[in-house]
């Protein structure tokens, strides 16, 4: 560009043109013209490979890449390298914003398609105690979740709140910066990490070989925690200082002011941070194939023996089927389909949340 | 601006008599702060008192029988390389992404848009497995050998191509698709942003929209999109399922991305190993784990770093 202006502007060029005879602006693609051009691409591109035998993969590639090039081309012609470069990069945004979809809609659909053939009451009902080949269900991994993640955020919502509210309202000096650097740590622990650090511990008093669901739960906060305790500190820091100033004129003492005060306004973004958080932990697989593995039959009691859950439910149903293969494998997406539902409500929760409990501003 | 007040607020409430709830308080706040060190302590010295057996034991008696280094050397090597395949996918991938959304899209749009791209982060990493090893595995042995056809010359598609496509390349490809919300995210952020005078004043010089954004967008976002990646790369490094499941390993060292034999990673290793081990065997996992808890500890600290040096200058936030 820097280069275009200035042979413009250069001098000789002035000279040998008069001004009558420069165009004023460049000449301009008209403004429908990508849209034309788009549905001419598709049709010929279609047209061309539907007689060749049609692949939606192939024609969505050749298409794409024949626009690109006839769109440039046509506005180098017209318009110049600048606008021509412009119409280009637009043209690859997009297309890699729509490529970024494909995985999202192709999980999506094949795991509602290969799911719901399984989605029914005796899903719902049944263990897999005693079940070969067809039938059962997934009741006690949908159990065993439930059961775990809530120990989970039992055990971290309190500790995470309180360690924001340390580091956001009490919190200087070394103590906090340390903890603030520890926390940022605890985010990048691999969930197969933090499986190993609760077997550790937990073989260190029960013995080789533990599986227990609290052992899960535990395992499940170290990952929970850091998230808590970050959601919940940016949502400590946007509440305004004039509203404790406010409060302490008025003699309140701080930890009211907390409680009364500050937790109040901020409790949508906390709200919203949790439930991500929950959803979160809620899908880690990991860290519970280590130290919880798997169980066929209803195991309520977190503190005795493996339990089921559902991501582990639906990789153990998917790798090693067994024989027939093909009810174990139906299974496994159910199981999958349950577990992308649970999550994909929490975080619509979350946001409808934060949309309608966010502080009134002004 | 927040900090000054803050303090003078603390030295006004410091003078008065502390109250009973006033102590109770702030000493469990307090105290739920250092449990979370304690408990990071805990993590460093349970990981190590498990893994110590193995350091000590006599290289014969490790899996593999030539000592911890080559049991764990191949690991890190497929570890690695599966990441940075997925971060050399994602991180292009995501800038243009993260474009569209805050520069391109439509505005009213934009949000709902940049909404669809995190629901990619909320599908559970054991889904993307299933999906790898359902969809997305069968459906590249075409291109693979597509790639072995025309690029067999390359090492890195010399193969035989796998006829089940659980290859490398697919379980970094499954990687990239879920390391992508996390490098989008960061670099929407730091892309929204950039100083509104500096874009409005790159338009008004006539700058076309790819000039603008070329000019003040991308240099302003640069280490945001750079931290991004690390954060991705974290990520990748450590997720466990996907390639547990995608991934068919046969523990050897080789660049090559569609043959069906593939170095395996740290974390599916022991994801795979595990439920089956005792004795030496699960301190043998619980050192790669440590190895990897290591190098992934690296690389997020890089990456606060590069954020947190940003920050400082730029003045945002």
């Amino acid at each position: 560009m820097s280069i275009d202006t200035q042979r413009e502007r250069s001098p000789e060029r002035e000279l040998d043109t008069s001004l009558d005879a420069m165009p004023v602006i460049r000449g301009q693609l008209p403004r429908w013209s990508p849209w034309v051009g788009l549905v001419a691409v598709v049709l010929i591109v279609g047209g061309v490979l539907s007689a060749t035998g049609l692949s939606i993969g192939l024609f969505a590639v050749v298409s794409a890449v024949v626009y690109a090039v006839g769109m440039y081309t046509a506005s180098r012609v017209v318009e110049g390298p600048r606008k021509a470069t412009d119409r280009l990069v637009t043209i690859i945004v997009t297309a890699a914003f729509l490529v970024a979809l494909i995985p999202l809609v192709s999980v999506v659909y094949t795991v509602v398609s290969e799911g719901l053939s399984r989605f029914d009451a005796e899903f719902f009902n049944s263990s897999m105690l005693g079940i070969v080949g067809e039938g059962g269900g997934a009741y006690h991994a949908v159990m065993g979740t439930l059961i775990i993640t809530g120990l989970a955020a039992a055990m971290s919502i309190p500790v995470g709140l309180l360690t924001a509210i340390y580091l956001v309202e009490y919190g200087k000096g070394r103590l906090a910066r340390a903890i603030t650097f520890f926390v940022d740590v605890m985010t990048g622990i691999p969930s197969i990490v933090a499986g190993l650090f609760a077997f550790a511990l937990f073989a260190l008093f029960f013995g080789p070989g533990v599986r227990m669901g609290f052992a899960g739960a535990v395992a499940l906060s170290v990952l929970m925690v850091p998230v808590v305790v970050r959601s919940t500190e940016e949502m400590l820091k946007i509440v305004p200082n004039e509203l404790r100033e406010a409060s302490f004129a008025l003699g309140v003492p701080k930890w009211r002011t907390i409680l009364k005060v500050v937790l109040p306004t901020s409790v949508a973004g906390i709200a919203t941070g949790v439930t991500l958080a929950i959803a979160r932990v809620m899908g880690e697989t990991a860290p519970l194939l280590v130290t919880v593995g798997l169980a066929t039959g209803m195991n309520l009691n977190p503190f005795d023996g493996r339990m089921a859950t559902l991501p582990v439910f639906a990789y153990y149903s998917y790798v090693s089927p067994g024989v027939p293969r093909e009810p174990s494998l139906e299974r496994a997406w159910t199981a999958a389909l349950v577990l992308i539902m649970i999550v994909m409500a929490l975080n619509l929760l979350a946001r409808l949340i934060s949309r309608v409990f966010a502080p009134k501003t002004r | 601006m927040s900090t000054t007040t803050d303090l003078k607020a603390e030295q006004r409430a410091a003078k008065p008599v502390l109250q009973l709830g006033d102590r109770i308080f702030s000493g469990s706040a307090k105290g739920a702060g250092i449990l979370i060190l304690v408990v990071l302590a805990g993590v460093a010295i349970f990981l190590f008192s498990e893994a110590f057996p193995a350091l000590v034991a006599p290289a014969s008696e490790i899996r593999g029988g030539n000592g911890l280094v080559a049991y764990i050397w191949p690991l890190v090597f497929g570890t690695l390389l599966s990441a940075m395949i997925a971060l050399a996918v994602a991180t292009p991938l995501a800038v243009a992404v993260a474009l569209f959304i805050t520069h391109y899209a439509p505005r009213r749009v934009a949000q709902g848009l940049g909404y669809l791209v995190d629901l990619l982060a909320a599908v559970p990493s054991i889904v993307y497995g299933l999906w790898g090893f359902a969809v997305l595995a069968p459906a590249s042995v075409g291109f693979s050998t597509w790639l072995n056809d025309y690029l067999g010359w390359i090492p890195l598609f010399a193969g035989p191509v796998s006829v089940t496509g659980r290859t490398i390349l697919v379980a970094s490809l499954v990687l990239a698709v879920m390391i992508l919300p996390i490098v989008t995210a960061v670099a929407r952020e730091v892309f929204l942003q950039t100083p509104k005078l500096h874009e409005e004043a790159a338009l008004a010089l006539g700058a076309t929209r790819w000039e603008m954004i070329r000019m003040s967008v991308l240099p302003f976002g640069r280490s945001g999109i750079i931290s991004g990646a690390m954060l991705g790369l974290g990520r990748a490094l450590g997720e466990t399922m996907a390639v547990a499941t995608v991934l068919s390993v046969s523990g050897v060292v080789t660049f090559n991305l569609i043959s069906s034999s593939n170095p395996s990673t740290i974390a599916a290793d022991i994801a795979l190993q595990f439920p089956e081990s005792t004795g030496l065997a699960v301190n043998t996992l619980v050192t790669s784990g440590l190895v990897l808890f290591a190098i992934t500890l690296g690389v997020n600290m890089l990456a606060r770093y590069i954020i947190n040096r940003r920050r400082e200058f730029s003045g945002a936030n």
